[in-house]
C-alpha cells in the first residue's frame, strides 16, 4: 500500500531508498508461544497452588476474550455475562455428575448450551440500546442466579454440585514427563490447551469479515445498517458466540474448583470480568487475558499484606483509566512507541 | 426511477414533510434546495427508511419500498450520505471502505477467511477515485474534515447504488474544498452512471450541477423544474432564493 503511494508523494525523490530495517529481535519473538510454553510449565516449577492460579487466569483469560468480543468489538456493554459461564458450568458439571458421561461430550455441550440461552436471552437484549440493554443482561443473569439458587432437584441450590469428577486423563501419561502429575495438574494442561484452541478461534473470528462488520457496528451502529447490515442479527450473533466461549470457560472452571456452585453466577462476577478486560485494554485482542493474569496475581498478592483489596484495586483501576484509557496493554504499546522512536531520533 | 409521491411526515403536530410528490429521472442530477428547517433532510429521512412516513409511498424501479428498514433499501441499491459526517472513525480509511465491500459483497456471515486480505484491489481503487489514496492507513477519526466527507462517498459508493442520496455534500466546506467535491461529484456521477439526489444551501453548487431543482418551503415542494425555470419562479424569489441568487447566476 505504501510503496503504491509513494511514488506520488515524492516524484521528485529519483530512487527512493527502500527503509527495509531488519527487524527487531522483539518483533520476531513469537510472544504468544512463549506465554503459552511457560504457563505449560507451571505444574512442573510451580507449586500447586501456582498451578491452582494458574488454573484461574488461563479460564478467566478465555472468559474475559469472550466478553470482548462484546465490549471491544461490537461495542456491547454486557452487565451479565457471568450468565453464560453459569450456564456453561451447570451444564458441564450436571453432565459428568448427574448423568456420568464423558468429559468429551459434557464440553462441548457446555459450549452449545450457554450459546442456545444467550440466542433467547439476547433476542430480547438486542432490541434495547446502550445503557437498557446493559441492565437487561443484568437482569437475565440474576434471574439465572436465582435458578441455580432454588432449583435444589438439579442444581443443588445453595449446596451446589460438589465434587464434579475430573475427566479420564489416564492417556495423559503416555506423554513424556507427565506420568507423575496429579490428575489435577493434568487438567491445567487439559485446560490450558482447550483455551489456547478457543482463543486461537476468537482471534480467527475477530480478524474475519464478520468481526469486520461487528467493529463497524461498534464504530457507527447507524452508518453500519446504511452500508446494508442488519444490525440487530449481528449483534445477536456475537452475543451468542460470546456467551458459547463463557460457557467452555465455565465448563472447565467447574471441574477445576471442584464443585459447580450458585456463587459462580451472582452479578458481582461479571463485574470483576469487566474489570479485567478494561484493565487490560479492551481495544486490545490480548488485552483482557493480561487483565486476566494482572487481576489474579494481583488479588492474590495484596490479600497476603492487606485485607483492603477492594481499596487497592479501586486505586488502581482511577490510576488506570485516567493515566492509560488503553488499559495496561495500551500502556505497554504507548511506551514502546516512544521508546522506538527515541533509539531512531 | 426513484419515486415518491404523497408523502408526510409530522412530529407532534409540526408538519416536517406534507404531502410532497418527487421523481427522479434515472441518471438525472436532482436537487432538493431550501432554507433551514424547510424538511430537506426530514425527506431524505423518509426515502431511506430511518423515519416511517404518515401517508404516501416511496418507489424505487416500481417496488414500493415504504417504511423497510435501512440496511434493506441500501441493499435495494440506494446509497446515501449524512449530513453529519457518518463514518467508523477507530477504522482506518482502508479498512471502512473495505467493510462497505464485505458487506455489499454478502460476506458478513463469513466468520472464518482473513478480512484484510479480501476486496484489497477494489478498495485502492476505489479510495483513489474519491481522492484519498494516500490516507489509506489514516485512522478514519483523525481524518480532516473534507477528507472526511470523501470516506463517506466512498462508503456509499462501496455498495454500488443506483440512486446515491447526498444530504448537504458541502456542509461545513471552505470555498476550495467546495469546488473540489462538486467536481468530484459531477465526474463520479458521470463514471458510474448514477442518479444523483441531493440537498444543498449553497446555491452556486446546486446550479454548477443540478439538472433539475425542486424547492421545499416548509415541508411543501413550492416549485420543481430545470434550474432555469426555478430560477425565473416568481414564489421561489420571494421566499427563498432572494438576492443570494443573482450573485451566484
Amino acid at each position: 500500500m505504501t510503496a503504491a503511494a509513494a511514488p506520488s508523494q515524492a516524484p521528485s525523490d529519483p530512487a527512493p531508498v527502500p527503509k527495509r530495517r531488519t527487524r527487531a529481535l522483539a518483533d520476531r519473538i513469537p510472544w504468544i508461544l512463549v506465554v503459552f510454553l511457560i504457563m505449560a510449565t507451571v505444574p512442573w516449577v510451580g507449586t500447586r497452588y501456582d498451578t491452582f492460579l494458574a488454573g484461574q487466569i488461563v479460564i478467566d483469560a478465555l472468559f474475559a476474550v469472550s466478553l470482548n468480543l462484546l465490549l471491544g468489538t461490537t461495542g456491547l456493554v454486557s452487565f451479565g455475562h457471568v450468565a453464560y459461564f453459569g450456564v456453561g458450568a451447570y451444564v458441564c458439571g450436571i453432565l459428568m455428575k448427574t448423568y456420568e458421561l464423558p468429559f468429551s461430550v459434557a464440553f462441548p455441550a457446555a459450549g452449545l448450551g450457554a450459546a442456545f440461552f444467550a440466542l433467547v436471552f439476547g433476542f430480547f437484549c438486542v432490541r434495547l440500546a446502550k445503557l437498557y440493554f446493559a441492565m437487561l443482561t443484568l437482569a437475565f443473569s440474576q434471574i439465572i442466579w436465582a435458578i441455580a439458587y432454588k432449583w435444589n432437584d438439579v442444581t443443588g441450590g445453595d449446596q451446589g454440585l460438589p465434587e464434579i469428577p475430573y475427566p479420564n486423563l489416564d492417556w495423559m501419561s503416555v506423554i513424556p514427563g507427565c506420568a507423575d502429575l496429579s490428575v489435577g495438574a493434568r487438567f491445567y494442561l487439559l485446560s490450558l490447551v482447550l483455551v489456547a484452541v478457543s482463543l486461537a478461534v476468537v482471534h480467527r473470528i475477530v480478524r474475519s469479515p464478520f468481526g469486520r462488520v461487528l467493529t463497524t457496528i461498534r464504530d457507527n451502529p447507524e452508518r453500519a445498517a446504511f452500508l446494508g447490515v442488519n444490525v440487530k442479527a449481528y449483534q445477536l450473533a456475537a452475543f451468542v458466540v460470546a456467551g458459547g466461549f463463557a460457557g467452555l470457560a465455565g465448563a472447565l472452571y467447574g471441574i477445576f474448583s471442584r464443585g459447580v456452585f450458585a456463587d459462580y453466577v451472582f452479578w458481582s462476577k461479571s463485574a470483576e470480568i469487566l474489570i479485567m478486560t478494561i484493565l487490560g485494554g479492551a481495544s486490545y485482542f490480548w488485552g483482557p487475558p493480561v487483565g486476566a493474569a494482572v487481576l489474579v496475581w494481583l488479588n492474590q498478592w495484596v490479600t497476603d499484606y492487606t485485607q483492603y483489596w477492594s481499596f487497592v484495586l479501586g486505586a488502581i483501576l482511577l490510576v488506570l483509566l485516567f493515566g492509560f484509557p488503553g488499559g495496561i496493554v495500551g500502556g505497554v504499546v504507548l511506551l514502546w512507541r516512544k521508546l522506538k522512536r527515541l533509539r531512531h531520533a | 426511477m426513484l419515486e415518491v409521491s404523497g408523502i408526510s411526515k409530522s412530529f407532534g403536530g409540526f408538519r416536517a414533510v406534507s404531502d410532497v410528490n418527487l421523481t427522479v429521472e434515472t441518471r438525472q442530477i436532482t436537487a432538493v434546495i431550501g432554507p433551514n428547517g424547510a424538511g430537506k433532510s426530514t425527506l431524505f429521512n423518509l426515502i431511506t427508511g430511518h423515519l416511517r412516513p404518515d401517508a404516501g409511498t416511496v418507489r424505487l424501479d416500481g417496488h414500493d419500498i415504504t417504511g423497510a428498514p435501512p440496511f434493506r433499501i441500501c441493499r435495494m441499491g440506494i446509497g446515501r450520505s449524512f449530513q453529519r459526517t457518518n463514518i467508523f472513525p477507530q477504522l482506518t480509511v482502508f479498512e471502512n471502505v473495505q467493510a462497505a465491500f464485505l458487506v455489499h459483497h454478502g460476506h458478513g456471515r463469513d466468520f472464518w477467511s482473513r478480512a484484510d486480505t479480501l476486496y484489497r484491489d477494489e478498495t485502492a481503487a476505489l479510495l483513489a477515485s474519491v481522492g484519498l489514496a494516500d490516507e489509506e492507513d489514516t485512522i478514519a477519526g483523525t481524518l480532516a474534515y473534507g477528507h472526511q466527507k470523501q470516506l463517506e462517498l466512498g462508503l456509499a459508493l462501496a455498495s454500488d447504488p443506483a440512486v446515491l442520496l447526498l444530504d448537504e455534500p458541502t456542509a461545513g466546506m471552505s470555498a476550495s474544498e467546495t469546488r473540489e467535491t462538486i467536481r468530484l461529484l459531477a465526474r463520479i456521477a458521470a463514471e458510474r452512471a448514477l442518479t444523483l439526489l441531493f440537498t444543498e444551501h449553497d446555491m452556486e453548487v446546486v446550479f454548477s450541477i443540478a439538472q433539475k431543482i425542486a424547492v421545499l418551503h416548509q415541508g411543501r415542494i413550492i416549485a420543481e423544474g430545470r434550474p432555469e425555470e426555478v430560477r425565473g419562479d416568481a414564489e421561489v424569489r420571494r421566499v427563498y432564493l432572494g438576492h443570494g441568487l443573482v450573485h451566484a447566476s
